[in-house]
């Protein structure tokens, strides 16, 4: 077994340690070390946006980023959305809209969503597409995800 | 299987520990930038290094600047995203922002550098696939076997240089700059790719890319047509980066075509581009010019789309690239 890591890096908002190999992905590490399974694993190889989390600000694919570069860095994941018992615009439209189906792709949407969101507050239909174009849906067909954030953006602008 | 096999991790602060550890290292060492092309090839063992370094910590890699003479120097840890959007890069070289937009998904480009797409490892259908897929077959020449399966008489790897910043780099006459332990050299974008699937880079193991030099454009103007399955994710599987300049009167005076995504590494169409020479740019030309660099593209039977359609979209897409520019 390879010397374990010590990494320091704040998760939703909240200063967090662990140890880890550097092998480990931040995706393995989030699921199996620190039990946030609301990352979903699909391909492992950047093809799919199910692994997709916020660093610094950023939508990444956590299976394509070490644990220990995740050292010093901001993670938002799904987990980080809702506020208590009360959902994110954008998982309560989601919802409305059934913007899901099977549900292994949401999570990197809704997570792909809200880094689009926190930029740019008001996008376009094109936007949203392009903002999108990373995460995989084998289900819904797209319309409803893409109806589903332009209405969350809606509402969270007082519209 | 895919889950990625031990390495040791090295994370340096200043750019002459990191190049003193691949010094160390040589070949058993491997540069970790963003890692979205490496990762995915460690998880399918197309590469076990005893030792990663990463170069993120690395202030040298950062930033895009411009010197005295007009030239631009972009360090080889800038991220995709942030090449396209860079507004130097937008209105001098737009070609290089087009073909930065143009890879990969939001995520990848986030994450992604300037510095792995050069080093982006050569591509096939063969290859690119997990561990166990290639040892059913009996695994191939670039990887673990002895026989290319897409030309089995060959007795070289004739795996695709995809990456989509590769030709335009050569088509602006970019230079990159490699730095070692003790020395460092400068190569013209044009002599750093290599006509081999397998060794495909002019550049040791103890080298590290740590900057790409654009000249001034003077006067030309860019630009970048990519053709793939899917308007994101997919790599290319035709790449035409194309420069003029054309005189107010109309005459052009300088041209540049090269293929990417044609070859193991980018093709530059001279004899086409020189046709264009001391002559007004009419469609009629283009026509001649666009069959004349199609020449070059040679696609095999190792990516996607059946390469006769691939072949002809050369010529297609040269066209449209130089009308483009004629306008
Ligand atoms: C789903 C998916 C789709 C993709 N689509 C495209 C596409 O359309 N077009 C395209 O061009 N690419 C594509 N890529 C490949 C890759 O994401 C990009 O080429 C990216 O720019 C690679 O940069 P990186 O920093 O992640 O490189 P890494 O993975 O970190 O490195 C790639 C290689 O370069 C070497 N290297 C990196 N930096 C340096 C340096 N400074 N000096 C010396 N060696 C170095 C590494 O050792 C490694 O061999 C895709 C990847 C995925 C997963
Ligand atoms: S071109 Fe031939 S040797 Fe090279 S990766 Fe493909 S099958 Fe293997
Ligand atoms: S699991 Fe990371 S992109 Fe598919
Ligand atoms: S809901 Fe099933 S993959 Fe998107």
């Amino acid at each position: 077994m390879a010397n374990k890591v010590h990494v320091e890096t704040t998760l939703n908002g909240e200063a967090v340690e662990f140890l880890c190999e550097p092998r480990q992905s931040l995706l393995e590490v989030l699921r199996d070390v620190l039990g946030f399974t609301g990352t979903k694993e699909g391909c492992l190889t950047g093809d799919c946006g199910a692994c997709s989390v916020i660093l610094d600000g950023r939508i990444s694919c956590s299976c394509l980023v070490l644990g220990v570069e995740a050292q010093g860095k901001n993670i938002q994941t799904v987990e980080g959305l809702a506020q208590a018992d009360k959902l994110h615009p954008l998982q309560q439209k989601f919802l409305e809209h059934a913007a899901l189906q099977c549900g292994i792709c949401t999570p990197g949407f809704l997570v792909a969503a809200k880094a689009l969101l926190d930029r740019n507050p008001n996008p376009t239909e094109h936007e949203v597409r392009y903002g999108l174009a990373g995460n995989l849906c084998r289900c819904t067909g797209y319309d409803k995800i893409v109806r589903a954030v332009l209405d969350a953006a809606a509402v969270m602008q007082g519209r | 299987m895919m889950r990625l096999p031990p390495f040791r991790y090295f994370a340096p602060a200043t750019l002459p520990e990191a190049v003193k550890v691949l010094a160390d290292y040589g070949p058993a060492a491997m540069v970790l930038a963003g890692g979205t092309d490496l990762l995915p090839n460690m998880k399918r063992r197309q590469f076990t290094p005893q030792a990663l370094v990463s170069v993120q910590q690395l202030k040298e890699l950062r930033g895009i600047r411009e010197t005295e003479n007009g030239s631009v120097i972009i360090s080889a840890g800038i991220t995709l995203h942030e090449l396209a959007a860079h507004p130097l890069i937008v209105s001098r070289y737009p070609a290089l922002a087009q073909a930065a937009a143009l890879i990969s998904t939001p995520q990848i480009r986030n994450t992604g550098t300037l510095g792995g797409n050069v080093c982006l490892d050569t591509r096939c259908n063969y290859y690119n696939q997990s561990y166990s897929w290639r040892k059913a077959l009996g695994f191939c020449l670039k990887k673990d076997g002895d026989i290319c399966w897409v030309a089995p008489g060959s007795a070289k790897c004739l795996a695709i240089s995809s990456s989509d910043t590769a030709p335009v780099l050569v088509s602006l006459g970019a230079t990159f700059l490699l730095v070692r332990q003790g020395s460092e050299r400068l190569v013209p974008a044009v002599d750093f790719f290599r006509d081999d699937g397998i060794n495909y880079l002019n550049k040791d193991p103890e080298e590290l890319l740590t900057e790409v030099h654009l000249p001034p454009p003077q006067g030309t103007r860019s630009t970048y047509l990519k053709l793939r399955r899917r308007g994101s994710f997919d790599f290319p599987v035709l790449g035409v980066a194309a420069v003029l300049r054309i005189e107010p009167d109309g005459v052009c005076t300088a041209a540049k075509i090269v293929l990417g995504a044609a070859a193991c590494k980018p093709r530059v169409a001279d004899n086409a581009a020189d046709m264009l020479i001391g002559q007004k740019v009419t469609q009629a030309l283009i026509t001649l010019v666009a069959q004349e660099a199609a020449k070059l593209a040679k696609p095999l039977d190792n990516t996607d789309f059946a390469y006769g359609y691939r072949k002809r979209m050369a010529e297609v897409f040269v066209r449209q690239a130089l009308t483009k520019l004629a306008e």
